[in-house]
């Protein structure tokens, strides 16, 4: 029946169907049709009423990301003096240092290995001497220390030899995985869980569907949009590598729709393999979200403490794509990436590409940030990056961008009571309701939270977002959860002490049973001896 | 415990709103309808409207020192004028000064503080307080003023409605009537038909506006289109005025068409009383109402089954603020029960099975 209209849309004028629409569309339309060829973009949004809404919550945040997607990438980083390399950039162990301080290492050159099962090595980003291995703060709101390689550059930058692999299809799937292991490739969207070990889940489970997530859904940020728009040839190898490396059918390669010059060069470059499509997503954080994301594209919803392999789905950045590119047709390992600098505080917003471990004083310099303006530092996006005490901290491998913003551009701070207006709980993408879990929070009532959900928070912000009230949510969520691991862990720890102690306790009884008993025996020993002593006198 | 936590995470942008912003944008909703009915009714709206509006405001600054604590920035978010303001919308436009002044006493003090203020209360102020009034005072809440529009000859001039504000109407009978509710309701129970009973009833004042009725209530027109101008604003959803009027409309269609001597037409509910108000403006308060879509559906609906059953079958001629209030208190348990289903779970919160592929 709608299917009809939606027709019919494209013989209406456009500025006629654009007033049409907006007259139609009040906020009371929340669902949107599920990816499809036909319908005009018009149309595209209106709701289809015959299937299920593939896209839950969300906000339309304001974009910032013109100034930085309009120009290139910056190229030309000057080589900064010294790399602060820290040897936990991933999710799971930390690497181990293979190196000694003094140390001449080349550009490329592995510094600390990986271990364990889940966990990432760390390369040299530039040619030098190894001057330190210590603890130094961490990109983290704390800057708490932790282990770090500094390399002071030689201003050479000079590449360790590589061996390029003639032709990377002739590799085992195994072999893939191996290489894309060895060079230190994580999850370049923000989540860097190393990319070997999804590979690997990957070719366990037969994937038949591969996600490239190109939503870059975060406000200001626009690496991944510069990256699709000048190497999209270089992503869609990284794809069909990735898709080999996972013995995997098909890929799906998600741009959202308000990137059309990235999605017009992705298309070209995917043509050539019918296996690998190319789609608009509706513009809507938090889109890249990889389990939104999932629903949307194939209608599935990855259960609760499952891997997305599980159910035939494995979802990579595109970042993490062109990585994958150059660590196999290459063999250059992670040793630098493309990041965003932008914000209101920032002279030069650009997308620069940077050795790891640079120290974000260098890039504010480089790209002229005030910092008489500077209200807030943030690594990573406005809505879930972290905010950073000062300028002194490496940029790591997860670091998608830098942010420079003023106080205009920052959320009012001043926190009102909750007006239970529910706005949280109709932008919540996982289905939570915000505002109960705050409330009980803040009463103490951390049981109750994590009832209502907790542990099901994705951190996305767009409860945080959306408050009337200024009220940090996702703070107290993390608070919250925080405290949840500390209470278990003192929980766990004192059952350990108790155990000890009751074992102990058990064990002095026993002995003092033992005693007892053998001073027993030896009193009846004694009784028995002096009966029969006197036995003997009786006869004797 | 929370204070100390340094602003690290979470959304470091957002919506450049607060509460007041969306107080304000409320009152803006209600002013057409507001404007109307102080035209309509004259000076001693104008009294009544102003004298509950501050005194809600006192007793608001009134409480806050009780409980010590700084009481500017608290008005300055804007609730209590709207609880006033909401409160006089309802009142009979030629009521006494006392009663704007025990209303909003109810509404601020019963109503919103002993709960702890703004976002704990559990019933809605404003309707919280219509009922204690119309239950404590029922003579004053029941005298409905003749149109008598300002600047009119026969309307009282600005000294003689300080009389009616102060002292009370001399002539009540000269100037008073009764609201087409309370006309069917009465003339009903002496068995009489409703050809009979509508002979001067016209749709169209009603719909305008021009006819007896509560300061605010009367203007179908203004109220739903500021109502609907709220949910184009996105300060309230359409879940709860939607399903609410499209209840009346069914429930008293259904009965209209079963029996249309003894039960009002669906046009004649939607033009009369406070149903529009109630729609738009107070079963939308986000503090007394569930706050997931179908519970929201499920709210709407409940009060549009009460405002139905006891404007038939009731004792009063109007139900909506019992409406309202009763299922203010059924909105725990709808918030309890129903709620989102969590990404990745069941209804029950389980986790989903794994898809046998």
């Amino acid at each position: 029946m709608l299917k009809s209209y939606l027709n019919t849309a494209e013989l209406i004028p456009d500025g006629v169907a654009k007033a049409l629409k907006n007259f139609l569309y009040l906020p009371f339309f929340r669902s949107f049709t599920p990816y499809s060829e036909s319908g005009s973009d018009v149309f595209k949004r209106l709701p289809d009423f015959f299937s299920k809404p593939r896209i839950r919550g969300g906000v339309h945040a304001e974009q910032h990301k013109t100034i930085t997607a309009t120009q290139g990438i910056v190229t030309n980083f000057p080589l900064p003096k010294k790399l602060y390399i820290p040897l936990q950039q991933h999710v799971g162990k930390p690497a181990e240092p293979l190196i000694k301080v003094g140390d001449k290492v080349l550009k490329g050159q592995l510094l600390a290995y990986s271990q364990g099962m889940i966990s990432a090595p760390v390369h040299a980003p530039s040619s030098g001497i190894i001057v330190d291995v210590n603890d130094y703060p961490a990109p983290h709101p704390s800057a708490l220390p932790i282990r770090m390689i500094v390399l002071e550059t030689d201003g050479n930058d000079k590449w360790l030899a590589t061996k390029p692999v003639a032709d990377p299809f002739l590799l085992t799937p195994e072999d893939i995985s191996l290489r894309v292991g060895a060079a230190g490739i994580v999850g370049l969207g923000g989540a860097t869980f190393p990319t070997a070990v999804k590979l690997n889940m990957g070719r366990e489970n037969q994937i038949d569907t591969l996600i490239i997530n190109g939503a870059e859904c975060e406000p200001y940020l626009s690496c991944d949009d510069r990256l699709m728009q000048e190497r999209a040839e270089q992503i869609i190898d990284g794809v069909r590598l990735m898709l080999h490396g996972m013995a995997a059918e098909s890929a799906v390669v998600a741009i959202e729709d308000n990137k059309p010059k990235a999605y017009l060069a992705m298309q070209a470059a995917a043509q050539p393999y019918p296996l690998i499509k190319v789609i608009q997503i509706p513009t809507r954080y938090p889109m890249g979200w990889d389990r939104q994301l999932i629903r949307y594209v194939t209608g599935k919803e990855v259960p609760v403490g499952c891997r997305s392999s599980e159910i035939g789905v494995t979802i990579h950045n595109v970042g993490t794509a062109h990585a994958v590119h150059k660590a196999i047709r290459y063999g250059q390992p992670l040793v630098s990436r493309v990041i965003t600098v932008s914000g209101g505080a920032v002279a030069r917003p650009m997308n620069v590409e940077v050795p790891l471990g640079t120290l974000i004083s260098e890039l504010f310099g480089f790209c002229q940030v005030n910092p008489e303006q500077t209200a807030r530092i943030i690594m990573g996006g406005p809505m879930m990056g972290d905010s950073l005490p000062h300028t002194g901290l490496p940029t790591v491998k997860a670091t998608s961008g830098i942010l420079a913003l003023t106080h205009g551009e920052l959320k009012n701070t001043d926190e009102q009571p909750c007006i239970r207006c529910a706005s949280c709980i109709s932008v919540c993408p996982a289905g939570l309701r915000p505002l109960d879990m705050a409330n009980n929070i803040r009463i103490n009532q951390l049981d109750i939270a994590v009832d209502l959900g907790l542990k099901d928070c994705i951190s996305c912000g767009c409860c945080s977002y959306i408050c009337p009230s200024n009220i940090p949510l996702v703070q107290y969520f993390k608070y919250a959860s925080g405290e949840v691991a500390a209470r278990q862990q003192a929980q766990h720890k004192s059952g350990q002490t108790k155990r000890l102690i009751d074992d102990r306790n058990l064990r002095m009884e026993r002995i003092a049973r033992q005693q007892h008993e053998e001073e027993l025996a030896r009193i009846a020993a004694k009784a028995e001896r002096e009966r029969l002593k006197a036995a003997q006198e009786a006869t004797t | 415990m929370i204070a100390n936590i340094k602003p690290g995470c979470g959304a470091h942008v957002g919506v450049k709103a607060n509460v007041s912003h969306i107080m304000w944008q409320v009152m803006l909703a209600i002013t057409p309808a507001t404007v109307f009915g102080l035209w309509c009714f004259g000076w001693p709206a104008l009294n009544l409207f102003i004298i509950t509006v501050l005194s809600a405001v006192f007793f608001e600054v009134f409480c806050l020192r009780l409980a010590g604590r700084v009481a500017k920035p608290v008005i300055m978010d804007g609730s209590a004028v709207l609880t006033g303001w909401l409160l006089a919308m309802t009142l009979p436009p030629w009521a006494p000064w006392w009663i704007g002044v025990v209303g909003s006493g109810l509404a601020i003090i019963l109503g919103k503080q002993v709960y702890g203020g703004l976002g704990q209360n559990l019933f809605n102020p404003a309707m919280l307080a219509r009922v204690a009034l119309l239950i404590s005072f029922p003579v004053e809440m029941t005298t409905w003023a003749n149109v008598s529009p300002l600047f009119f000859s026969s309307s009282p001039g600005i000294i003689e409605s300080w009389h009616i504000t102060l002292a009370g109407l001399e002539n009540i009978d000269a100037s008073t009537g009764a609201t087409t509710l309370g006309f069917t309701k009465t003339e009903f129970s002496q068995n009489r038909l409703l050809v009979d009973i509508l002979k001067d009833y016209s749709g169209f004042f009603n719909f305008i506006g021009w006819t007896r009725g509560s300061l605010g209530e009367t203007s179908t027109l203004l109220l739903g289109l500021g109502g609907f101008w709220l949910i184009r604003q996105g300060v309230i959803k359409w879940y709860i005025p939607v399903s609410l009027l499209l209840t009346v409309v069914l429930l008293s269609g259904f009965f209209h068409v079963m029996d249309d001597q003894h039960y009002v037409s669906p046009f004649l509910h939607l033009s009369s009383g406070s149903l529009m108000l109630v729609a738009f403006f107070i079963a939308t308060d986000y503090v007394t109402s569930p706050n997931t879509k179908a519970g929201q559906l499920v709210f709407g609906a409940g009060c549009g089954l009460f405002i139905f059953v006891i404007r038939s079958w009731g004792a009063y001629p109007e139900g909506a603020g019992f409406a309202v209030l009763l299922m203010n208190a059924a909105t725990p348990l709808i918030d309890h029960y129903i709620r989102p289903r969590i990404y990745g779970r069941d209804r029950k919160g389980k986790p989903l099975e794994i898809p046998k592929s």
